[in-house]
């Protein structure tokens, strides 16, 4: 079981990492989400898995690592905020910028010389 | 306690100025010289106690785990030190008076140099090598402001920006040194270090730092190869010239070099490196100004050739040489500190500085020009003045060291042709000036300055001849406690005298004074051979070595960051993997030997989904629809894995983000543009396929690696005492609101600043809104079905109860204030998706800004609650309570802390999706609309 977990964590990052590298803004969101999902699994299985094993307080029973739950728990909640707020700058740069490349130039387009102050 | 006075008083001086500039300048400079009148009291209080060689010392503790404690200590060095900087620092004040004219702004003038006093009386009196330090820079800074002070003109900013960068960068180099200095001998403490001497001498790292510490007192002293920056550093105003390029700055220095005699000096390294760039800068020095037609830059140039010449008699090592380099310390300070003056009083009276128009001055000011004449006397070494004595003692020094070998005799014969040109400018400064003809094409006729601006001058002349003739009298014990604190022991035989006999060093010196007039009177010569020479300006080969250095940077910087992201991120992820491929090499077997969990066929039909929908939502990523949807299938058996593996918290909120998180990646769809367009080259594809690939392989090696060795876990505290200190089951959540509740604030108020920033982000947002599909099909006229307005407003209470026994239970069960407030959102959005936004805005009254800062106000109040019981912040209590009619419940204030996290969650997450929802309704740029949510 574990090396199955282990290779879907691996294709999500992969995948997740992939998309992040596009050029268009909604492609990267994708990947960010995807990655996240990603170092959720991961930061979870620092817990090592275990099954039926909620970490509730029974008497004799064996559980399982809560700490990386807590970790992760908030991580979702955060993971969430960023998520939305990269929508929002995207957005925002696209009706600012007028398209939704990463850069706010697309290449195809004549670049804007990259200005460096010239001041002495 | 009365040491640490002294920067304060001049510290406080520096404000007093700013305050009095507008009741006139005698004003300004009578109340703020005040302050550095009581700081030089202070000092000569202790005169007694310092001529006994006692070491008087001040520390108040300030950081003690690092060492760092504000420390003074006062002994001969730094008392002399003291004494020439609040001495020399009020004459200049008073010259200054008369030098600035009416509109110049007299208060910031003082400001500056009062905070300037500080910052060196700070670098004499600390105790603390790094205080010292911090000092030291400080004069930096001071002196940048001072030398441009007349910041209209572009010589006095070139030349500022010139001294700093200089001795600013000296300044890193000292400050290394130090701290090595202070790692061999574990203090910074100045009393320590200079009791360390085997210490520091027989360390690896000795010649390291000699340099480094070298490299900061010679660019501070103007010493070769740095001198440079001081003869453009002339475009101050003179007093500033006269105070902090004749006495003080210059000397800070020579100053470290004395300082540290103790242990850095009397290696062979010490010897070549001070000795040798001493010399050199003497000889260069006093050369250069001969040709200089500048009545300040022959100063200058004449200052830098004096500092080397104390330079090199630290150089030399001996105890003997040391003393006269102390004695040249005063001599130097005294007689060039007046010659500036009245350098600045000639600049005032006449207008002008060129000695190619300066003739003939001595009618038209006897008493100036008398002045001037012996100061420039003294700087000639004459007979029965100051410089006389202490430059025969430099001579007896140079004639009795052999550190040379046979070359040895080199020394000497320099020392003398170095004098020999000091003597020529000094006799040009004194005959081309006040003689030689009649003034040029000046533009005002000279005359006397004003009474009380000659009154320095007067003064430090007259010492010039009082210690010249009665040595001993004046000076002698000065010299004596001052040069015991230099070689840290016992005091050398010595008189001073003004006649030794017929000897050796007096041979030189009338050779030099026979040499000096030969050069002077046959100075043609050399002026002719010197025009041979383009002459070099330091400021435009500092300017382009300036910008060559900036032109390099950039170029650099445009080769590392080439403003396109997607290649940052790919370095960015590089080296990430070059990081961690390395270590991975390093582990014998991925596996460990953890047992591992039997597969059973659901985990792979569920895995395989995830794989399969992870790598479709790459391949459709350009097709928006159907990759969010397969994004949410994702998203789905990530939520259904935690329920497997025995985190039905986690599950739970995974659910209820992925729910929410989708609803707002589809509205974003339809604002952004429908085409994903394809920017990527084939090439760039396989690039980031490769890097892409590789980092999932790694983290999914290191991922099954971790997941299959034993796991040493910290959190047996959490699961023994869950129930005991926190009073619930439900360990997540315990964590969460009681024993980790401050990360969880944090986390909290980082939600709520997103949320905010988004809000902003929305505020004055104009977007584009399609009217059609991607197709060019309308968008369906039915926006709010009826059934599902019907369904979704009776789910409503039913969601709220959920959400409310969802919160209520959190504490001992899966649930609490995170997944409670992210159901009632959900429930919420499905209202606003039902009815849409005009429909539901009048009748949900809820200001979700409100929310989100009582929610977080909620949080806080409950965290500070444990100070009323003096506990610390968060810490929480808990009872049980009997209710009538519903029984025993247990009361936790981790329950008010859980509602403020409720309540944050609602507001942050509603103020994100119904604002952005609002956004695609008619009348969005209705303000009051807005103002509403």
């Amino acid at each position: 079981m574990e090396l199955l977990f282990a290779f879907c964590v691996g294709t999500m990052t992969s995948c997740g990492v992939y998309l992040a590298l596009r050029g268009s803004t909604f492609s990267v969101v994708l990947g960010l989400t995807l990655l996240s999902y990603a170092v959720n699994l991961f930061l979870f299985a620092g817990g090592r898995l275990m099954v039926n094993a909620a970490p509730i307080l029974k008497t004799g029973e064996q559980i399982t690592d809560p700490l990386p739950q807590a970790l992760v728990l908030t991580a979702i909640v955060i993971g969430f905020a960023m998520t939305a707020f990269i929508v929002i700058l995207a957005m925002r740069a696209r009706a600012d910028l007028g398209n939704d490349h990463v850069d706010g130039d697309p290449p195809d387009f004549p670049k804007a010389k990259r200005g460096g102050d010239n001041r002495s | 306690m009365a040491l640490f006075w002294v920067p304060l008083l001049t510290c406080s001086g520096s404000l007093a100025a700013l305050f009095t500039q507008r009741l006139g300048r005698s004003a300004c400079v009578a109340i703020s010289a005040l302050f550095p009148a009581m700081a030089l009291a202070i000092i000569l209080m202790h005169t007694k106690q310092v001529f006994d060689l006692e070491q008087i010392r001040f520390t108040a503790s300030w950081i003690p785990a690092l060492g760092l404690d504000l420390s003074f200590r006062l002994d001969g060095l730094s008392f002399l030190f003291a004494i020439l900087i609040l001495a020399i620092g009020l004459l200049v004040m008073l010259y200054a008076r008369y030098y600035l004219s009416a509109h110049e702004a007299a208060g910031r003038f003082y400001a500056y140099l009062l905070l300037f006093m500080t910052a060196m009386v700070g670098i004499v009196l600390s105790n603390n090598v790094l205080q010292m330090w911090f000092f030291w820079e400080l004069t930096s800074l001071t002196s940048f402001l001072l030398i441009s002070f007349w910041n209209h003109r572009s010589d006095a900013r070139k030349g500022a920006r010139m001294a700093l960068a200089i001795t600013g960068a000296g300044g890193l180099a000292l400050l290394a040194g130090l701290l090595l200095m202070g790692q061999v001998v574990g203090s910074y403490d100045l009393d320590v270090i200079l009791n360390s001497r085997e210490l520091i001498q027989s360390s690896e790292s000795y010649l390291i730092m000699l340099i480094l510490v070298l490299i900061g007192a010679f660019t501070k002293s103007a010493q070769f190869p740095f001198f440079f920056w001081l003869p453009h550093a002339m475009a101050a105003p003179t007093p500033v010239s006269a105070y902090l390029h004749s006495a003080t700055m210059v000397k800070a220095g020579i100053f470290l070099m004395a300082r540290m005699f103790p242990v850095l000096a009397g290696t062979e390294a010490w010897f070549l490196l001070v000795s040798v760039t001493g010399l050199l800068t003497l000889l260069i020095g006093a050369y250069v100004a001969l040709f200089k037609h500048d009545l300040k830059g022959l100063l200058a140039y004449s200052t830098v050739s004096h500092l080397g010449l104390i330079t090199l008699l630290l150089g030399l090592g001996t105890d003997l040489a040391a003393v006269a380099a102390v004695f040249h310390i005063i001599n130097h300070a005294t007689f060039k500190a007046s010659l500036f003056m009245a350098a600045g009083i000639i600049d005032h009276e006449s207008g002008s500085r060129d000695m190619r128009k300066l003739n003939g001055l001595f009618k038209y000011m006897p008493i100036t020009a008398t002045l001037a004449m012996v100061a420039s006397a003294a700087m000639a070494g004459v007979p029965l003045l100051n410089g006389f004595l202490s430059k025969e003692m430099f001579f007896t020094e140079t004639l009795q060291q052999s550190t040379l070998g046979s070359i040895s005799w080199m020394i000497p014969v320099f020392a003398t042709i170095g004098a020999a040109f000091s003597v020529a400018y000094s006799l040009r400064f004194i005959h081309d000036v006040f003689f030689n003809g009649t003034p040029g094409d000046l533009p005002k006729t000279p005359h006397e300055p004003p009474r009380y601006m000659r009154v320095p001058v007067e003064v430090l002349v007259a010492l010039c001849l009082i210690v010249g003739i009665f040595p001993e009298a004046t000076v002698g014990k000065l010299l004596a406690s001052a040069s015991i604190a230099v070689l840290g022991g016992d005091l050398p035989y010595y008189h001073l005298h003004i006649w030794h006999g017929f000897n050796l060093p007096l041979v030189m010196s009338i050779l030099a004074m026979a040499g000096g007039a030969a050069i002077y009177f046959n100075r043609h010569v050399l002026f002719r051979i010197q025009a041979n020479f383009a002459e070099k300006n330091e400021s435009v080969i500092f300017d382009n070595a300036v910008k060559k250095l900036r032109d390099a940077s950039r170029w650099l910087m445009d080769g590392i960051d080439t403003g396109a992201t997607q290649r940052s991120v790919f370095w960015l992820l590089f080296l990430a993997l070059a990081f961690t491929l390395p270590p991975l090499m390093g582990l014998n077997s991925t596996a460990g030997l953890r047992p591992q969990l039997p597969l059973d066929p659901v985990m792979i039909a569920g895995a395989t989904l995830l794989c399969v929908c992870s790598v479709a939502t790459v391949i459709w990523h350009n097709n928006r629809l159907l990759s969010l949807l397969l994004l949410s299938v994702v998203g789905l058996i990530v939520s259904i894995s935690f329920a497997l593996f025995s985190a039905p918290d986690l599950a739970l909120t995974q659910l209820s983000v992925e729910v929410v998180t989708i609803i707002l990646l589809l509205l974003a769809l339809y604002f952004l543009p429908q085409y994903v367009r394809n920017h990527s080259s084939p090439g760039l594809i396989v690039r980031d396929l490769s890097v892409s690939v590789l980092i999932g392989g790694v983290v999914g090696t290191l991922t099954y690696a971790m997941m299959t060795r034993p796991l040493d876990s910290i959190a047996e505290f959490y699961t023994a005492n869950a129930k005991l200190l926190g009073g619930g089951t439900n360990i997540v959540n315990v964590i969460l609101v009681d024993f980790r509740g401050f990360d969880t604030f944090g986390e909290i108020t980082v939600l709520a600043i997103a949320a905010i920033g988004i809000y902003k982000l929305i505020a004055r947002m104009r977007l584009f809104q399609p009217s059609a599909n991607i197709e060019g099909i309308p968008w369906a006229k039915d926006k709010h079905p009826f059934m599902f307005e019907i369904i979704s407003q009776a789910l409503l209470p039913l969601a709220l109860m959920v959400s409310c026994y969802i919160f209520l239970r959190g504490h001992n069960l899966p649930g609490g204030g995170f997944i409670a407030g992210l159901i009632t959102s959900v429930a919420i959005i499905q209202q606003y998706i039902a009815h849409g936004n005009d429909w539901l805005v009048p009748r949900i009254k809820l200001n979700y800004l409100t929310l989100l800062s009582s929610g977080l106000l909620i949080a806080f109040i409950t965290g500070v609650g444990g100070f009323i019981w003096q506990q610390p912040f968060l810490k929480s209590w808990h009872d049980y309570v009997d209710i009538p009619f519903i029984g025993e419940i247990e009361l936790a204030s981790a329950m008010g802390f859980d509602l403020g996290v409720y309540l944050t969650v609602i507001g942050s997450s509603m103020m994100i999706l119904a604002n952005l929802g609002g956004l695609t309704t008619a009348d969005r740029l209705r303000p009051q609309n807005r103002e509403a949510k």
